[in-house]
């Protein structure tokens, strides 16, 4: 019998959506044809999405990228025992400049391993973190935290060891980690992605978590658009309670977390983490007034850390590398890396691990390779549907938390949806109000109302009614929305409208009147 | 109502003990199972787990997931959101209207560097042309 040949094929949501299963079919197809042994491990994706699917073969401990694979191409795989001369052969997977030009720590067992294989997590560097956490105490487990300069990754930016901290010194019978895996931000996928093609970080950092600051139940809130990250977080949570590293003696240390995941049920606003608890209590999504902070009152009343996905996941490492070690990459505040994700009009999409101060030219062109129209890039927003657009010549901003806001931008969740020239910015600015119409939760009056009014005033823009006047109307409303609204989503739907109306203003002021006649009728 | 429906939405709320605050939970193992929630399914849903209806309709109206009605086929679920705005995805829409889909706008599917992103039931498809979205539906007949 011929030795087996170790091909891996992401099952990625994404991978998958553009015919990852088809080649993994043709392949099991075309081995049994010849007679040869395969073992086809399924992974996360490295984030090339678009080189999905993107096989790769072990050849001497090497492994060997090919893609975008089409069913067609796979014969010929086999015709050429897997050589370079293949048409979608790309070379050492290593080698590419994508995978080259990141510093891949979060993301590093992504499309490497099966994700639900815990002896190969535990063989690349899983439970290194839980284990150091295990033999310290929960001050210093903080105190790591604080001196690595984490932030929360979600998009507010802030300190995670401060949150913690606060949650840790507060006496409560119950306490609870919540893991705010909403991604509804258009753009975002790196959550989605670490869930599916590394689960067992999330849940690693989320039991840490626990441990610091005294809390025994943890769940992990998961939108219901992400149906396989839903099935692989739960999957990897019973392993996890299999192998005694959940439950009541987590890794034998007589420490007791365990957790579930919770389905989301297609509502944006349950990203904002008081509208989260309302939903994970059964609940309709509507935002808390705040104070009290969840840390002192949250989940059912009780102390309770919400964290986004990465900032979670990001803790193991920290513990196992050392705080000062993992802040020893990034610039100012915005410390360690970050994944930005590259969306939209882009030749080259995809999830790009790299320290914070990267620039935005060095994401979409160095990276994304210019539009994937082949036309000007025109506009680029960045942090999600309440972000600003960034206009083309601006790219040089760094990616930073702190310089984004100078610009009057926000880095959010490090989502990049990049257009081209042939975008209506007055558009755009309509569909941010139409976006914050339809996902308000109707609790307070400048969201609910000043987003039906702001769309409806955009629309008599861009029909060419009282131009000036109109516009005069919007920058007053946005005005009210940002400083009279509960939470960041009437907060700061006037970031895209305000930015597209600062940097874009031919688009709403070339708009011409509409004919007498029309106006009449 | 029938009494096996009856029974499959008390199995449901028996599934998660009755806890109020597994509520979305159950709304969707029910939705799932009989493709929406209606009236009855609600007043039996509020009956066990000791809710108003009101809190339960409350609930149900609120998230887009859950409907009181069920559709009459398979919805074609389009993202509409902006990165796939900026590959196409209203012309997209346009199409697949004209060929007579049932559309569904849904503001993110998370495959956001392959759009136009649809979902047709849990299938996740990137690159969207009509053509592949005619495919796939076939396939889910």
């Amino acid at each position: 019998m011929s030795p087996s040949l170790r091909l891996y094929l992401p099952g990625d949501a994404a991978a998958v959506s553009v015919g990852a299963d088809e080649i993994a079919d043709c392949l099991h197809t075309e081995a049994k044809k010849r007679g040869l042994n395969i073992e086809l491990v399924r992974t996360g994706t490295r984030g090339m999405l678009w080189l999905e699917p993107l096989l790769e073969v072990d050849i001497g401990g090497e492994r060997y990228a090919f893609g975008p694979m089409l069913p067609e191409h796979v014969p010929a795989l086999f015709d050429d025992a897997f050589s370079n001369a293949h048409d979608c052969a790309l070379g050492p997977l290593e080698d590419l400049d994508w995978m080259r030009g990141q510093t891949r720590w979060l993301y590093r067992r992504c499309g490497q391993t099966d994700p639900l294989n815990l002896d190969e997590y535990k063989a690349n560097g899983g439970l290194d973190g839980l284990t150091k956490a295990l033999a310290s105490s929960s001050d210093d487990v903080i105190e790591t935290v604080t001196k690595s300069g984490l932030r929360g990754r979600g998009g507010a930016g802030f300190p995670a060891g401060i949150k913690w901290k606060t949650a840790a010194g507060i006496d409560a019978d119950q306490k609870y980690i919540c893991c705010n895996a909403d991604e509804g931000d258009s753009g975002t996928f790196a959550d989605r992605i670490l869930m599916e093609g590394d689960p067992s970080l999330i849940i690693e950092g989320m039991v840490i978590a626990g441990l610091a600051v005294g809390a025994t139940k943890g769940l992990v809130y998961i939108r219901s658009e992400y149906p396989a990250a839903i099935a692989t977080m739960k999957r990897a949570i019973e392993i996890w309670r299999e192998a005694g590293l959940l439950g009541d003696d987590v890794m034998g240390s007589g420490r007791s977390f365990d957790m579930d995941v919770r389905r989301g049920a297609g509502s944006y606003v349950c990203g904002e983490e008081s509208a989260m608890l309302e939903s994970l209590e059964g609940k309709r999504g509507q935002v808390r007034a705040k104070p009290p902070i969840p840390a002192f009152e949250g989940l059912f009343g009780k102390p309770t850390i919400i964290n986004n996905v990465l900032t979670l996941a990001s803790v193991p490492d920290i513990l196992a590398r050392g705080g000062e070690a993992y802040a020893a990459v990034g610039t100012g505040r915005s410390l360690g890396t970050q994944a930005f994700q590259l969306a939209g009009n882009i030749k080259c999409g995809g999830l790009i691990e790299a320290p914070f101060g990267v620039t935005l030219r060095e994401l979409i062109e160095d990276f994304g390779g210019g539009t994937l129209s082949g036309r000007p890039l025109r506009a680029v927003q960045v942090g999600g549907p309440l972000g600003a657009y960034i206009p083309a010549d601006q790219l040089d901003l760094v990616m930073d938390y702190e310089a984004f806001a100078a610009a009057g931008a926000m880095l959010g969740h490090g989502g990049i949806v990049v257009f081209d020239d042939t975008v209506d910015m007055a558009r755009q600015a309509e569909f941010a109000m139409e976006f914050c119409v339809e996902e308000s939760c109707g609790k307070c009056t400048p969201c609910r109302i000043g987003s039906v009014r702001g769309a409806e005033t955009i629309a008599k823009i861009r029909k060419g009614e009282n131009v000036g006047d109109n516009i005069a109307l919007v920058e007053d409303l946005c005005t009210t929305m940002t400083d009279g609204s509960l939470c960041a989503m009437g907060g700061l739907t006037p970031m895209p409208v305000m930015s597209a109306l600062k940097y874009f203003r031919e688009d709403f002021e070339t708009k011409t009147a509409p004919a007498a006649e029309e106006v009449a009728g | 109502m029938a009494h096996s429906k009856t029974s499959a939405i008390e199995a449901a709320c028996a599934r998660h003990n009755h806890r109020a605050d597994a509520l979305i939970e159950i709304l969707h193992d029910v939705q799932h199972a009989q493709g929406c929630i209606d009236d009855e399914a609600a007043r039996v849903i509020a009956d066990k787990l000791n809710l108003s209806r009101a809190d339960v309709q409350g609930v149900r109206s609120f998230y887009t997931d859950f409907t009181a009605e069920a559709r009459r086929k398979t919805p074609v679920k389009i993202c509409r959101a902006e990165a796939c705005q900026a590959v196409g995805s209203d012309k997209l829409a346009a199409a697949l209207e004209t060929a007579g889909h049932d559309l569904e706008t849904i503001f993110c599917l998370g495959n956001c560097a392959l759009g136009p992103a649809v979902m047709v039931e849990d299938r996740l498809i990137g690159r969207a042309t009509a053509e592949r979205v005619a495919a796939q539906m076939e396939r889910t007949k």
